[in-house]
């Protein structure tokens, strides 16, 4: 049992947050290359300002001597997201959409969000230095610590409140965005547009309303994903960055452009990600105790060393897109 | 008054016009069917009155008003609406989907609408769940026509209705047109089975090199000896 | 066209006298040894995407790899590590290695014993699983010898000439293209640059890892370099420092010239020919017959190659090989920024571009320093304040003005300052 708990704590709730955030980051990834196909590197840096904004934000309630009984950043989180999506639709005017409007090539499009990421970052760094922050300096981050004694376990079940909550969260963002999709008009045109864009146009659908909607609820989403990560570990510049390809990754795993697929790509990268470097000896020590002593199990015996955690789903995703760049899930359209 | 008059339109992509001077009109009542060879601009017509290629001359006057280069969003509330040849449903949405997609221009409620579409083509309403991926090639043109008449057009102009379709599914569509017509719908379409559908249109358009070159009722187009060696393989 | 081309050379030799005439000649002279290998490795992303139309976001990686190999090639020989049991440990992780290759490739024929389907699918994971598990039980105690005291901390290098090291960056960077381009390159663009950015990371998380083979985040230095250093010349001080950094210079410039003297052989020829008709026309150059994919990989492999030894340059002039020090930012975004505004599809256009480029994202920090520093004079003057750490600041700026540069190009000027020269084909 108490290895039963280690496992949960270890992989289990890690790989949970983990996949939590990545999948927020891999929906808006692939809800902008639904709509306007083109893979949108910048997403990184809509996440790591969302996170800035809900820090500022924090900030700011704190020194208005505003308190929450949870953490500030879930406080300050609907009014980021409202920022971020409005800085999302502001980089679309000023930086996608004249070239759009010029007719440039997707290609094109992927090095202006570059361009973007660059100056977004070059600015974030202008204001906040390359050091790190974080959300917890003035409060305290609750850890519960659930006994589980009873059963027989020596470790008790280890959560954070924000792990808790980032959890709940993300679920409840899931079933609102699959409620806008499947039963909203614009969801649905939404929809519409990523599987025949000339056809949502001739149906009368009005595409650049489709575009902003797709874009406010990137931003919205990044914004999230990006606080959420700030405060999971620390907010910094590179924040997002940093794990651009492995949210890229749950978004091509499951399937560019579907926002089902990205959400269990995002949890499955999470999952691998924390199984592939968890110490299996912790878990089979027990066998120690019936196993000969010539074969005894190492110190470690992880999948691959801890080092590696980010190249697991650099790999995953080099494997999916040499073995079927579709997606592993039935790519619906043709 | 005509419900579409096409005068002297020139148009195309950008390079040289596609389009070098094009005359149609229609009224309420009319079916109207564009004919001619490969390349002659039919297609184009259409994409030309629906804004999805430039207008550099001529006047397209829908319901009294130029709409020369106007967008479909905004043509569609106009009461046009356009059924490509290709590509022309959301294979990975619902059929119910597929025809609320067509009504997205509409504000008001459309579900009668919805119930005269299931009418007219009772096997959507079988597979309302289903999605249109999953259909054959005349159920999804079924779905393609629906989804056009759901923001309750005026004007329904269809690209080659019958293209790759069988014999039996041709007729079909052909019935639907007519009876579609019947409710009061004006119908502008291209066709490559050039004598069924003239057969039983009140217009005709023989279109060659983006110009008008006969033009008349479909019986008389058909009877006449010059269309009929040219144009209609003998 | 010529003209156009000339003036903007001519300006950027002004550019250069400026730069010397107020930073100096010491910072002056580094600065265009390391444009020259910028330029090299910006040919090799010309080749790949303005003549190949390939997209290459692992520029990052095969930089590394450059500069591993010259570091293993040129770096004196380890005795301590030659005279334990290291080689041998890893002479039998090497053994290991082809015995899971050899495993796969047979999980992979196991079609011909009749498995097939989902079976084969199974066995060939499988087949992986076990060739990775057989390797780890090799390397990792090599590995963990190796880096104690008892094994030499690391291989040590070859003690070779540099220049060799330069060729074999070349020639592993080719090795890694092949493999990359033969899984890769049926890939539309979006998914290429994704998967080239992934690969990139693998070999940057594998040489930041491996301590054995490359030190690591120890770093290796001093790395010898190619021609005589600043010490080799008699009297020393500042006119030693230039002499030595212009040798340094002419060899870079050299290898640049052999390298812009053949690519525009080549493509003035059939081959040039046969590339641009691929690139502008995919499927009717397949149609016509022309094997696109193998020619894409010959194209690929080539930009890599320079890619490799221009990385390779790099490290041997700083003379330190420090895994860490690589970023996306620093080492692909910026290559393509050189590339696309310089103009690709032209090697004159990459050459200028990798030079303009350069020489911007060096001279921003002071620049933005200087301006800081009046603003803050006016800030403070006029009652509001300094503007708080200018130094850390002004070091951020150069990103900030990268990406601000390669939006103004990609909307005002998409195709560079000096554009492809569009050849009409016979």
């Amino acid at each position: 049992m108490t290895e039963l708990i280690f496992f949960i704590n270890q992989v289990v709730i890690s790989g949970a947050v983990l996949g939590c955030i990545y999948a927020l980051g891999a929906v808006g990834i692939t809800l902008v290359f639904g709509i306007l196909r083109f893979a949108h590197f910048a997403h990184s840096e809509l996440m790591t300002s969302g996170a800035f904004f809900a820090f500022l934000l924090a900030g700011a309630f704190a020194a208005w001597g505003i308190t929450a009984p949870i953490p500030m950043g879930f406080v300050v989180l609907p009014i980021a997201m409202v920022i971020s999506a409005i800085f999302a639709l502001g980089i679309d005017k000023g930086f996608y959409a004249p070239l759009r409007k010029r007719g440039a090539k997707p290609v094109t499009l992927l090095i202006a969000s570059i361009g973007v990421t660059l100056m977004v970052q070059g600015l974030i760094r202008l204001f906040f230095g390359a050091g790190s922050y974080s959300f917890f300096e003035t409060e305290t981050k609750d850890v519960f610590r659930v006994d589980l004694s009873a059963f027989g376990s020596t470790r008790p079940l280890v959560i954070t409140e924000p792990q808790l909550l980032m959890i709940v969260v993300t679920a409840l963002s899931v079933i609102a965005l699959h409620l806008f999709l499947t039963r909203s008009r614009l969801g649905k045109a939404m929809r519409a547009m990523a599987d025949n864009a000339d056809l949502a146009q001739v149906s009368g659908i009005n595409t650049a309303l489709v575009v902003r909607v797709t874009w406010i609820i990137a931003g919205a989403l990044g914004c999230m994903a990006g606080t959420m990560l700030a405060l999971d570990v620390t907010l910094k510049p590179d924040l997002a960055f940093n794990i651009i390809i492995p949210i890229f990754a749950a978004a091509i795993v499951g399937g560019l452009g579907q926002a089902y697929g990205a959400i269990a790509g995002g949890l499955l990268i999470g999952f691998a990600e924390s199984l592939a470097v968890f110490n299996w000896t912790m878990v089979l020590r027990p066998l120690n105790a019936i196993l000969p002593e010539w074969l005894q199990l190492p110190a470690t015996l992880a999948f691959v060393p801890t080092e590696y955690k980010l190249t697991v789903a650099f790999v995953i995703l080099v494997v999916t897109l040499l073995v079927r760049p579709t997606g592993i899930f039935k790519g619906a359209s043709s | 008054m005509a419900l579409i008059e096409l005068k002297h339109v020139v148009g195309g992509y950008g390079g040289a016009p596609i389009l070098n001077g094009v005359n149609i009109a229609i009224e309420p009542h009319d079916i109207g069917v564009i004919v001619g060879p490969n390349g002659a601009g039919k297609s184009t017509t259409l994409k030309a009155i629906f804004g999805l290629l430039k207008v550099t001359g001529g006047t397209i006057e829908f319901g009294g008003e130029n709409v020369a280069n106007s967008l479909p969003d905004r043509l569609v509330p106009k009461g046009l609406s356009f059924v490509p040849q290709e590509k022309n449903v959301f294979t990975s949405m619902s059929v119910e989907e597929n025809l609320e997609m067509g009504a997205f221009t509409r504000k008001d409620d459309f579900r009668a609408t919805m119930a005269w579409v299931y009418e007219m083509f009772p096997v959507l309403a079988e597979k309302r769940r289903q999605p249109a991926g999953e259909l054959s090639g005349g159920q999804r043109q079924m779905v393609a026509m629906g989804r056009a008449l759901m923001s309750k057009p005026r004007l329904l102009m269809l690209d080659e209705p019958s293209a790759g379709l069988s014999p039996r599914y041709v007729i079909e569509i052909f019935e639907t047109i007519v009876r579609v017509n019947k409710e009061g719908v004006g119908i502008l379409m291209v066709e490559q089975n050039a004598r069924q559908a003239l057969a039983f249109a009140s217009k005709g358009f023989v279109l060659a090199s983006g110009q008008n070159r006969f033009t008349g009722t479909g019986p008389e187009l058909i009877a006449d000896p010059e269309v009929a060696k040219s144009f209609l393989g003998g | 066209m010529i003209q156009r081309s000339l003036t903007l050379f001519a300006g950027l030799f002004a550019l250069i006298l400026v730069i010397g005439w107020v930073m100096g000649l010491p910072f002056t002279s580094s600065r265009l040894v390391e444009a020259a290998a910028y330029a090299l490795i910006a040919l090799g992303l010309n080749l790949q995407w303005g003549y190949g139309g390939l997209f290459n976001f692992g520029i990052m990686g095969f930089l590394m790899v450059g500069g591993f190999a010259v570091t293993f090639i040129s770096y004196p020989v380890n005795p301590q590590f030659w005279g334990a049991d290291g080689p041998w440990l890893l002479g039998r992780a090497l053994l290991a290695f082809f015995a899971g290759a050899l495993l796969v490739l047979a999980a992979r024929q196991s079609h011909r014993a009749g498995i097939t389907g989902k079976w084969k699918t199974v066995l060939t994971v499988i087949a992986w699983f076990v060739a990775y598990c057989i390797y780890r039980s090799q390397i990792d105690p090599a590995a963990a010898y190796i880096e104690s005291d008892a094994g030499g901390k690391w291989v040590g290098g070859l003690g070779a000439h540099p220049v060799l090291g330069w060729l074999f960056g070349g020639v592993l960077a080719a090795a890694i293209a092949y493999f990359v381009g033969k899984i890769s390159l049926g890939l539309r663009t979006d998914y290429l640059a994704i998967a080239t950015i992934g690969i990139s990371e693998i070999i940057r998380a594998l040489i930041k890892n491996m301590d054995w083979l490359t030190r690591g985040t120890l770093t290796v230095s001093p790395i010898p370099w190619p021609v005589p250093l600043p010490d080799a010349y008699a009297g020393g001080g500042q006119p030693a420092l230039l002499l030595a950094r212009g040798g340094f210079l002419l060899l870079a410039i050299a290898v640049l010239a052999i390298a812009i003297l053949l690519i525009s052989r080549a493509y003035a020829g059939p081959w040039g020919r046969m590339m641009r008709a691929i690139r502008d026309n995919h499927i009717a150059s397949a149609s016509m017959g022309k094997n696109v994919t193998a020619r894409q990989l010959e194209i690929f492999v080539f930009g890599s190659v320079l890619m490799g030894i221009g990385g390779a340059m790099l490290v041997s002039f700083v003379q330190i090989f420090d895994p860490s020090s690589y970023q996306p930012i620093n080492h692909t975004f910026l290559i393509w920024v050189m590339v696309i505004v310089g103009g690709a599809g032209n090697n004159w256009g990459a050459v200028f571009g990798a030079v303009l480029i350069w020489l911007i994202w060096v001279i921003s920090e002071p620049l933005a320093k200087a301006v800081f520093d009046v603003v803050s004079y006016w800030s403070s003057t006029a009652g509001w304040g300094a503007i708080p750490d200018i130094e850390a600041r002004s070091a951020q700026m150069r990103v900030f003005v990268l990406g601000l540069v390669i939006t103004i190009a990609l909307r005002f000027a998409p195709k560079g300052l000096i554009p492809e020269v569009v050849r009409r084909e016979g």
